[in-house]
C-alpha cells in the first residue's frame, strides 16, 4: 500500500520538483543546456517586475489567509452565541451551511469571475448605485478589479476560502465541549467573545491548522484567481512564472524554472514564518490568559470582523448569482440593474451539442474522484487492519501536493511525462488531478472514519459475519454519508483544477475551468457566465447528491 | 449574603412550565439542595439562576419568577455581571492550559501584578493539596485532584454564590466524602451560599441547608 501510494502521489511530486530544480540550475537537455550554472537565477532577478511580483504574492497570500482565518474564528463564535432566540442571527443560523456550501463547491475561477462581474466598474455593485447615487451613465474609469495593490485578489481569496475554513471549524468544534466551557467562563465573568478567544480558539486552532496551512499555500501560489482578479503588470509571482513558462521565447524556460523553485522556497519560508507567528501568538495569549482580564480590549477588531462576515458571505453568493444572470442575459447595458432582454441561446446550444470542455471535465472529475475515493478507503482500511507504523509520516506525504505550490512541480512533471511519451493525454491529466483530489478526499474522510464506533464491527463479528461482509454491510454503509461527501469534494477539486489541466494537458485537454479562465479576459460576458456557472453547477450537483442520497436511502430502509 | 429563589421556573415558548415553581432561601455559609429525578429540569433551573439560559446553543426557554442575590433582583442581569460560580459533573479543566494557568484563568481580575497573581494561585494549589502542580497538564491529574482544581478555580473568581450540578457523581464513594468535606470547608471559609442539585438522596442528606424536591408541573 505504501509503495502504491508512493508511486501514485509522491513520485510525481518528487520527479516534477526534481526536473524543475535541474532546469533552475541550468540543466535542460532539450534546449541544449547541459551544464550546471546560476545563470537562470541571475536572469530571474533581472527580469522586469520580479521584486514587485514577489511582494504582491507575499502580501496577498498572508493578508488573505490572516483575514480568512480571523473571519472563520469569529464566524464560528457567532454560531455558538445567541443572546435572544428571536434575533435575526438565530433565524439565519439554520441556513448557514446551505449558504456556505455553494461557495465551497464552486471552483476558485468561478468565484473570481463572478466577483469580477460584481465589483468591476461596470459590475453589479456600481449598477445598483447608478445613476441615482453616483450620477454615472457610463462605468467609471476605475481599476476596482486587477488593481495594482492586489486588493481585489485578496478579497476574492477571502471570499472563497472563508466558507472552507468556517465549515472546517464547525466540524472541528464538535470535538470540543464548547457550550459547557463557555458557560463556565461566563460564570467567572468573562464576556462571550473574550471567553471564545481565551478558551475555545486555543483548542480549535490546532484542529484546523492543516487546512489553514493549505489555504496559505494556495493563496501564495494561485494562478487562476490571480489571472482574473490580480494585478496584471507585473502580476503575482505564481502568475508571472506561468507566463514565463508559456512565453514564445523558450529561453525564458530557465528563469521560469528558477522562479518556480523560488516560489517553492518562499512557501517553505512562509509556512515557517506562519508557524513561528503562531507560537508567538500562543505565548502572548498565555500571558493574557494569566492576567485574568474579563473583557479583552479587542472589541473594535471583533466588531469589524463581525461586520465583514456577512459582507464577505454575500459577495460570494452574489458572485454566483450574477454569473447565472449573465448566462441568460441578452441585452444588459450600464447602468441597468437587470438585463433588458433575456436569452437561453447559449444554454440551448450547450444542450444540443455538449462542448468538449464539459465532456472532458466530467470524465476527469468522475475518474479522479472515483480513484481518489478508492485509494483513500484502501489506505484507511489497511491502516485499520494492519496498523500503521510511519502513520503520521505517510499522512504528510498524502498532503504534500497541497503544501507545495503547484507550479513548482507541474512543469517538471510535464517534462517527465514528455520523456515517457505520455504528454498531453487525458490519462496524465487525470493523474495530475488525482494528486490534488486524493489529499482533499482524505482530509474530508479521515475524521469520520476514525470516529466510527468500532463496537458495531465487534457486534457484527460476534454475530458471525465475515470480514468482507462487515466491511461492506457495516463499515461502508455506516460511512455512506462521509464517503459520498468526500466523493463530492473530489469532484469539486477536480473541476476546479486549472494549472494541472493546462500544463500537463499541454493545452490540448480543454476543461470547463481552462475555458472559463481564458474566456474571462474576453468580451462576451454571457459565454463566460455560462462556463463559470457550469463550472460551479457540476460540483454543486455532486454535493446535493451526496447530501440527499443517504436521506432517501434511509427513508426507504426505515419506513 | 444570601441567595433567594421566588416562584422560580422555566417555561417553553408555548408558556408551559417545566416544573412547579421553586421557593427557597439560602443563607451565607449554607449548602442547600434541589432534588429530583433525571430529566425534570434540574440543570435548567441552575442555568436560570446562573443566567445561562440564553447563552450557548439556545434552548428557547424563558425564566418565570425571580432570583435575588443579597436582596438584589438579578433575574435578568447579564451572566457576566452576576458573580455566580458554577461547577459541573465533569471538572472541565481547560485542556490547553496548565493546572496553574487554569486557576489563573479563574482568579479575579482585581488581583493585579504577575507576582501577586502567581502567589495567590500557588496558595490555592496548596489548599487543594496540590503544591508543585502548577505546570502539570490537567489530563495527568486523578479525578479527585481535577475536581479540587475545578472548585478552587471557581472560588478564585470570588463568586457571591456557587451552583453545583450533580457534583462528584463520577467519583467513587470514598473520594466523594473527602471532596464533600473539602467543598464544605472551602465555601464556609468564604461564607457564600451554595446550591447543589442531585438525584441522589444520600447526597441530599449531607447538606446543612434547605432541601427542595423538584416536581414536574402537572
Amino acid at each position: 500500500m505504501l509503495t502504491a501510494l508512493t508511486t501514485v502521489i509522491l513520485a510525481p511530486v518528487v520527479v516534477g520538483f526534481g526536473e524543475t530544480l535541474w532546469a533552475a540550475f541550468g540543466i535542460l537537455p532539450a534546449l541544449g543546456h547541459h551544464n550546471f550554472s546560476m545563470l537562470a537565477w541571475q536572469q530571474l532577478f533581472d527580469l522586469p517586475g520580479f521584486a514587485t511580483s514577489l511582494r504582491l504574492s507575499l502580501v496577498s497570500g498572508f493578508v488573505a489567509t490572516t483575514i480568512a482565518v480571523m473571519l472563520a474564528l469569529v464566524g464560528s463564535a457567532w454560531v455558538y452565541h445567541c443572546p435572544k432566540t428571536t434575533s435575526i442571527s438565530s433565524r439565519f443560523k439554520p441556513f448557514l451551511k446551505p449558504l456556505l456550501v455553494p461557495i465551497l463547491a464552486a471552483p476558485h475561477a468561478a468565484i473570481a469571475i463572478g466577483l469580477a462581474f460584481l465589483i468591476a466598474p461596470s459590475g453589479w455593485f456600481f449598477r445598483a448605485l447608478s445613476p441615482w447615487l453616483t450620477g454615472w451613465e457610463l462605468p467609471p474609469n476605475w481599476a476596482t478589479v486587477q488593481d495594482l495593490w492586489g486588493l481585489s485578489l485578496i478579497f476574492g481569496l477571502v471570499v472563497k476560502e472563508l466558507p472552507f475554513l468556517w465549515l472546517v471549524s464547525l466540524v472541528a468544534l464538535k470535538q470540543i465541549n464548547v457550550s459547557k466551557q463557555l458557560t463556565l467562563a461566563q460564570s467567572m465573568g468573562y464576556s462571550h467573545i473574550t471567553a471564545w478567544y481565551k478558551v475555545i480558539v486555543p483548542q480549535l486552532y490546532p484542529l484546523i491548522r492543516l487546512p489553514v496551512l493549505v489555504v496559505l499555500v494556495y493563496s501564495l501560489s494561485t494562478v487562476d484567481m490571480a489571472q482574473i482578479l490580480g494585478p496584471n503588470n507585473p502580476p503575482t509571482l505564481a502568475l508571472a512564472t506561468m507566463r514565463w513558462y508559456n512565453d514564445t521565447n523558450v529561453h525564458l524556460l530557465l528563469p521560469a524554472s528558477a522562479a518556480a523553485v523560488c516560489l517553492g522556497l518562499i512557501i517553505i519560508a512562509s509556512l515557517a514564518v506562519w508557524e513561528v507567528a503562531g507560537l508567538l501568538v500562543r505565548h502572548v495569549n498565555s500571558a493574557l490568559i494569566r492576567s485574568g482580564k474579563r473583557v479583552a480590549k479587542f472589541n473594535l477588531l471583533a466588531s469589524t470582523l463581525s461586520a465583514a462576515l456577512p459582507i464577505t458571505l454575500m459577495a460570494g453568493l452574489l458572485s454566483l448569482l450574477v454569473l447565472a444572470i449573465w448566462s441568460i442575459a441578452w441585452r444588459w447595458s450600464f447602468p441597468a440593474v437587470l438585463p433588458s432582454s433575456w436569452s437561453f441561446n447559449y444554454w440551448l446550444q450547450l444542450l444540443t451539442h455538449w462542448p468538449l470542455a464539459l465532456q472532458h471535465s466530467l470524465i476527469m472529475a468522475f475518474m479522479s474522484s472515483g480513484m481518489g475515493l478508492i485509494l483513500a478507503v484502501a489506505w484507511l482500511e489497511v491502516q485499520d487492519r494492519f496498523g500503521g507504523h510511519l502513520y503520521r509520516l505517510t499522512l504528510w506525504f498524502i498532503y504534500l501536493p497541497l503544501l507545495v505550490p503547484q507550479i513548482a512541480f507541474l512543469y517538471g512533471l510535464k517534462v517527465g511525462f514528455l520523456r515517457l511519451g505520455l504528454n498531453g493525454s487525458m490519462a496524465t491529466v487525470i493523474w495530475a488531478h488525482l494528486l490534488f483530489v486524493f489529499p482533499y478526499v482524505m482530509l474530508s474522510l479521515i475524521d469520520s472514519w476514525r470516529a466510527l464506533d468500532q463496537r458495531y464491527l465487534q457486534v457484527a463479528c460476534s454475530l458471525g459475519s465475515s470480514y468482507w461482509r462487515r466491511f461492506w454491510r457495516i463499515k461502508l454503509s455506516l460511512l455512506l454519508r462521509p464517503l459520498l461527501l468526500a466523493w463530492a469534494i473530489g469532484i469539486a477539486v477536480s473541476i476546479s483544477q486549472y494549472l494541472p489541466t493546462l500544463m500537463i494537458g499541454a493545452g490540448r485537454v480543454e476543461s470547463l475551468t481552462t475555458e472559463a479562465v481564458s474566456l474571462a479576459s474576453g468580451a462576451d460576458r454571457r459565454l463566460v457566465g455560462v462556463y463559470g456557472l457550469l463550472q460551479a453547477l457540476v460540483p454543486m450537483l455532486a454535493y446535493a447528491l451526496a447530501l440527499f442520497l443517504p436521506k432517501i436511502m434511509t427513508l426507504k430502509n426505515t419506513r | 449574603m444570601s441567595l433567594e429563589l421566588q416562584n422560580l421556573s422555566a417555561s417553553t415558548p408555548h408558556k408551559v412550565c417545566l416544573f412547579e415553581p421553586v421557593n427557597m432561601v439560602i443563607e451565607k455559609g449554607q449548602i442547600a439542595c434541589i432534588m429530583g429525578p433525571s430529566g425534570v429540569g434540574k440543570s435548567t433551573l441552575l442555568n436560570a439562576i446562573g443566567g445561562h439560559l440564553g447563552t450557548g446553543i439556545s434552548t428557547g426557554l424563558a425564566i418565570t419568577g425571580e432570583v435575588l442575590l443579597n436582596n438584589e433582583n438579578i433575574t435578568h442581569k447579564a451572566v457576566t455581571q452576576r458573580n455566580i460560580g458554577i461547577l459541573f459533573q465533569d471538572p472541565l479543566l481547560f485542556p490547553h492550559l496548565s493546572v496553574g494557568d487554569n486557576l489563573a484563568f479563574g482568579l479575579h481580575a482585581s488581583v493585579v501584578g504577575k507576582k501577586q497573581r502567581r502567589a495567590q494561585v500557588e496558595q490555592a494549589l496548596e489548599h487543594a493539596q496540590l503544591s508543585g502542580f502548577y505546570h502539570r497538564n490537567p489530563a495527568t491529574l486523578s479525578g479527585g485532584q481535577q475536581s479540587r482544581v475545578a472548585l478552587m478555580r471557581a472560588l478564585l473568581a470570588q463568586p457571591q454564590a456557587l451552583l453545583l450540578d450533580e457534583p462528584f457523581s463520577k467519583l467513587d464513594l470514598e473520594l466523594r466524602h473527602t471532596m464533600r468535606d473539602f467543598l464544605f470547608t472551602q465555601t464556609q471559609k468564604r461564607n457564600i451560599p451554595v446550591l447543589l442539585v442531585t438525584h441522589d438522596p444520600a447526597e441530599a442528606a449531607t447538606v446543612n441547608g434547605p432541601v427542595v424536591v423538584l416536581q414536574p408541573s402537572s
